[in-house]
């Protein structure tokens, strides 16, 4: 009976105590018609080896390829520390920290995560995570009409710079709650918001306005413009941005001035592995004026009966578990093993190694758009600067090229024209400090054979 | 043995009434709703201007374990909030019906409407509610 | 245990850092405009002090591999390692998730098998992966029930029925989705008051959520009554699966009736709780609902798999992730149930239920009392400390935190909130019956201390690294973010 104890002795005592013949007695209570006796469609067991040799066999028919894709989820060297420490048994098998004193480690691990990710982004506070970004981007949205005293629209701009997957969730999870979202178009040249149809929306009631640094095309919006226009429209700034660009470009609480007002994004990068999709581990930060709307966990610090240093979740009155009905979220869970990891990550890169990781995605980037728009029918869609992607246009469909690539062990990048039909045969690629310039000249050489 | 001033009236969900000398109207919670909510965190009080309906949810008090709704016994016009809750929450808690008053009002109906006095609020909690 | 740490930033000096892990400088050529004026305060330390610090924090936590951890409606079962390290293999773990589905076929293929042996134990049509977490996995399950009565025409149904006992995330999930709550009440043996279910049922019922066996730990006898009322009536079922782990493989929600349900991988099927997280929220839904099943869902075409999305099921309630869920999480869980078999599935609910009913009747035969003592045990129960809180003003809070001193875990206290000074208590099935007499030891010897020294208790803990906190100073005096000193 894998990971069940009881010996035979050990049932009969159990039983005798409580007083029955046998365990099906303690199901009396359920109405027969209710009692499975055969459980249909699911295998009989394994053994821990066979199930390793079934899911080893899967793993390697997947095999691994060089990776050029970004959007969203970035591939970046994880030092091995990192999961060393994240699978010790006292912080892979931790509960929440309800019982404050016997989780020290997670509640502080927690409190370091908040300062990190508030220094980062220039912010004065942060939450202990949320699921993922794109969950985060949809909570900053509903925090924004909460906490915005004045605006009573609940319009919120949200440009079609801002990755597409995460405009679906924010409509999906803010659906019901009255928030209406409004799209404004980018110019077509520099794959940026376009000044000129956001200035429509100036004098008018909004609530709040997305912006995305860098954007889904990996190019750079001018924040500070952007910010300037919120804030003479009494909007809401809520920057969504990439953690690890952080390390380079002027974090949210510096935007125009005054600053964003909530910041969010998605901490992947910082020791999450891309894992085939998640888990991941999403991120907000506000001002300290807000801190009552912000969703999710947070640790505080505080001191015991003694006077000594301690951590404790707090601010949990604003939390689905008191306040029921009225909370400002049903969130339950923060990501606390990818916060932790993250937090690690961090620990190790430091101010300067995650300095020079930016500004290696950075350099391989601009290397890889350089010897791919190279080739013949290649490049690239848009002028200005840009961060660690980059959109490429083509004179022929994508996807078989694509496909040919991953049947050579490259995976290219991603495509584009389901969401943006407008940029014809469209591809976002990426190349973080984990690609070299023999992995980018691979590619190169690889697609130029190709076409 | 919580504290009911015969002088006020009093709500079912716990808030207390006082009218002053110039017809205006001071509101705030029973000392029952501050021990059983324990040490106040925070309150959020409503702005002057405000126009209330009589049981509009009017300001928030939060303690570690709860954060309850403070709903308006009667109709009017806010004309403050009592600002000093904002640094020191615990005013509540150490004088619920003097220094612990969270809003002023101009009322549209009249006090005296309020459902209990002090007899009958004491009754209410007793029954456990 | 060992004392408390300082922070990371304390520990921080100007010039150090982990450099092997630094790529070579290199330009970046973006505009200063763009740019960060001076670095981010991150720490600046060694590899050694890192990893230290971190081991070193570890070590302040209780865990499922270092205590037991009876809270109730966690289920803090064994986390089998085999789980991890096969999440972990490269060809999984190194995949983006945007990469062409041939190149993931094998994992494809391991989810495929996941949503199906998910849909069979529960007795459910239709499977979707997506929701991240039990709360989004709620979330789903009404906005499938709203989209059901919209496409119907049935846009008056907006009011979710909650008994008084259930969890604060069904309450706070309805209003989330624009719906009304309606609260009804439970009756003394635990079982929901069907009158007052009578009396809330109406033309604008959305529907009802519903845990089984309840909150209160015990089965809802009467389940398949309610469900037809509430069928009657036009609305749907909704089931919280939290407590799945005292009827896996013996009684399936589809069967009882429900059209919705959601799991907690992470409670029922083991998935690590990482100390806050990530769970994992599956869905199942019956017939009606299957149209409107969050994407993607796993599509088999032959012998291929493929991610179905908006285009396959143009009535979904749409995408809840960047991706495709926690897809980590979904593999730890697939291993843990192909380990378990069918045989093992049932074996969950028979042992958990049989270590919480040894561990009640032997709870009661030491003086405690049981808040329902004339029904079973399902696999928690509640005992209450009313009347010892009564004699010796000792709280169950006091006795969770002097338990700490003893070793366990405290279970969980204070909820469900219609019991005073309880204690919720799920042993799982994963611990031997020495553990769980060790338990019973502790918890007497808590009791004749209460009555004879209710000081020692009171100001439990004693032996942690550090005695009790200061909530209501960490909320009055907010510290949630260490800030460099003023320059």
């Amino acid at each position: 009976m894998p990971y069940i104890p009881h010996t035979a002795e050990d049932v009969r005592a159990m039983l005798d105590r409580v007083g029955v013949d046998a365990i099906d007695s303690l199901f009396d209570e359920i109405p027969a018609e209710l009692r499975v006796e055969e459980l249909a469609g699911v295998p009989a067991a394994l053994t821990e080896l066979e199930v390793s040799r079934l899911a080893a066999g899967r793993a390697d028919q997947d095999g691994r390829r060089l990776n050029f894709i970004g959007a969203g989820a970035y591939e970046h060297h994880i030092p091995a520390p990192v999961w060393a420490l994240a699978t010790r048994g006292e912080i892979y098998s931790a509960y929440t920290p309800y019982q404050a004193e016997a989780s020290q480690g997670t509640l502080q691990v927690m409190y370091e995560f908040q300062s990190m990710i508030a220094g980062l982004t220039a912010m004065d506070v942060s939450n202990a995570s949320l699921y993922d970004g794109a969950s985060a981007l949809a909570e900053a949205c509903l925090m924004a009409v909460r906490a915005h005293r004045r605006s009573k629209s609940a319009r919120i701009l949200m440009p079609s710079t801002v990755n597409p997957v995460w405009q679906r969730v924010a409509g999906v999870i803010t659906e019901g709650q009255g928030l209406a979202f409004e799209s404004v178009p980018y110019d077509p040249a520099r794959g940026v918001i376009d000044a000129a149809a956001l200035e429509r929306f100036h004098g008018q009631d909004i609530t709040a306005i997305v912006i995305q640094q860098p954007n889904f095309f990996g190019q750079l919006e001018d924040v500070a413009a952007l910010t300037r226009f919120a804030r003479a429209n009494g909007a809401f700034v809520i920057a969504a941005v990439n953690p690890v660009s952080l390390a380079l470009l002027t974090p949210p609480g510096e935007w125009g001035e005054g600053g964003a007002d909530i910041a969010c994004g998605d901490a992947q990068p910082f020791g999450v592995p891309l894992s085939s999709g998640g888990p991941y581990v999403g991120f907000m930060a506000c001002r300290m004026e807000h801190v009552r709307q912000m969703p999710g966990r947070i640790a505080g610090r505080t001191v015991d009966v003694d006077g000594s240093i301690g951590y404790t979740l707090t601010l949990q009155a604003r939390e689905q578990h008191i306040r029921r009905g009225k909370a400002t979220s049903n969130i339950c869970t923060n990501q606390g093993l990818l916060m932790t990891a993250a937090t690690i990550h961090l620990a190790l890169l430091g101010p300067v190694g995650l300095e020079r990781v930016a500004s290696a995605c950075v350099a391989r980037t601009r290397e890889l758009v350089a010897s791919l728009t190279a080739l013949a029918g290649v490049r690239a869609a848009f002028a200005g600067p840009r961060f660690h992607e980059a959109v490429l246009q083509f004179e022929r469909p994508v996807l078989p090229l694509l496909e040919a690539l991953a049947a050579e062990g490259i995976v290219g990048g991603h495509e584009l024209s389901r969401d943006y039909p407008e940029l014809g045969h469209a591809l976002l690629v990426c190349a973080t400090e984990t690609r070299t310039p023999s992995d980018i000249e691979r590619y190169s050489r690889t697609l130029a054979r190709l076409t | 043995m919580s504290d009911i001033p015969d002088d006020l009236r009093y709500t079912k969900s716990h808030e207390w009434v006082r009218t002053l000398p110039d017809g205006s109207v001071e509101i705030g919670i029973t000392d029952h709703a501050q021990r059983s909510l324990g040490d106040l965190v925070f309150v959020e009080v409503p702005e002057a201007g405000r126009v209330l309906a009589a049981g509009d949810a009017c300001a928030v008090v939060e303690s570690v374990k709860a954060a309850s709704d403070v709903y308006s016994p009667l109709g009017g016009e806010v004309i403050a909030g009592n600002a000093q809750l904002s640094t020191q929450p615990e005013l509540i808690n150490q004088d619920p019906y003097g220094q612990g008053w969270i809003l002023r009002l101009k009322p549209s109906g009249r006090a005296a409407d309020v459902p209990l006095d002090a007899a009958g609020y004491a009754a209410e909690i007793a029954t456990g509610s | 245990m060992r004392k408390t740490e300082p922070l990371i930033f304390e520990l921080s000096r100007p010039g150090r850092g982990a450099t092997a892990q630094y790529p070579a400088p290199a330009e970046t050529g973006i505009p200063e405009a763009f740019c960060r004026r001076g670095r981010p305060p991150l720490p600046e330390v060694s590899e050694l002090q890192a990893v230290r610090h971190y081991t070193r924090l570890s070590q302040l936590n209780f865990g499922i591999d270092t205590h037991f951890y009876p809270l109730g409606s966690c289920t803090m079962k064994y986390n089998p390692r085999v789980c991890n390290s096969l999440a972990m293999l490269p060809g999984f773990l190194d995949r983006h998730p945007l990469a062409p589905a041939a190149t993931g076929q094998g994992m494809l293929r391991c989810l495929f098998e996941l949503q199906e042996m998910l849909r069979h134990v529960t007795g459910m049509a239709g499977v979707s992966l997506t929701p991240m977490a039990g709360a989004q996995g709620e979330f789903a399950g009404v906005a499938m029930i709203r989209a059901y009565h919209r496409a119907r025409g049935d846009t008056a149904r907006n009011e979710i029925i909650v008994p008084d006992a259930a969890h604060g995330t069904n309450p706070a999930t309805a209003a989330m989705c624009g719906m009304k709550v309606r609260e009804i009440t439970s009756l003394p043996d635990g079982d929901v008051d069907l009158a007052a279910l009578d009396a809330a049922l109406s033309p604008a019922t959305a529907g009802i959520m519903l845990t089984n066996p309840s909150t209160l730990g015990v089965f809802e006898r009467r389940i398949v009554e309610i469900a037809k009322k509430v069928h009657a009536a036009g609305g749907l079922l909704y089931y919280d699966g939290a407590n799945l782990n005292a009827i896996l493989g013996k009684v399936r929600p589809g069967d009882m009736g429900f059209d919705v349900i959601h799991m907690n991988l992470h409670k029922t099927f083991s998935t690590p709780h990482g100390g806050g997280g990530p769970g994992s929220g599956a869905v199942g839904v019956g017939r009606r609902l299957l149209p409107y099943r969050p994407v993607p869902v796993v599509g088999q075409d032959g012998d291929r798999f493929r991610w179905l999305d908006e285009r396959d099921l143009p009535e979904s309630i749409g995408r809840l992730s960047g991706f495709m869920g926690n897809t980590g999480v979904l593999l730890r869980a697939w291993v843990y149930m192909r380990i378990l078999g069918a045989a093992g599935m049932r074996r969950v609910a028979e042992y958990s239920t049989l270590n919480a009913n040894y561990l009640l009747a032997r709870l009661i035969e030491a003086g405690f009392d049981a808040a329902y003592p004339g029904r079973r045990a399902s696999h928690e129960f509640i005992v209450t400390l009313k009347r010892m809180a009564r004699e010796t003003g000792v709280t169950a809070m006091d006795f969770a935190k002097r338990l700490l001193d003893h070793g366990y875990h405290a279970p969980t206290t204070y909820f469900p909130l219609l019991v005073p000074e309880c204690l919720l208590i799920e042993p799982t099935e994963t611990e031997t019956r020495e553990e769980l007499d060790g338990f019973v030891d502790a918890l007497a010897a808590i009791r004749r201390e209460a009555a004879s020294d209710a000081a020692t208790v009171k100001a439990a803990p004693h032996t942690m690294p550090v005695r009790r906190l200061d909530d209501v100073r960490a909320a009055r005096q907010l510290d949630v973010a260490w800030k460099p000193a003023a320059a």
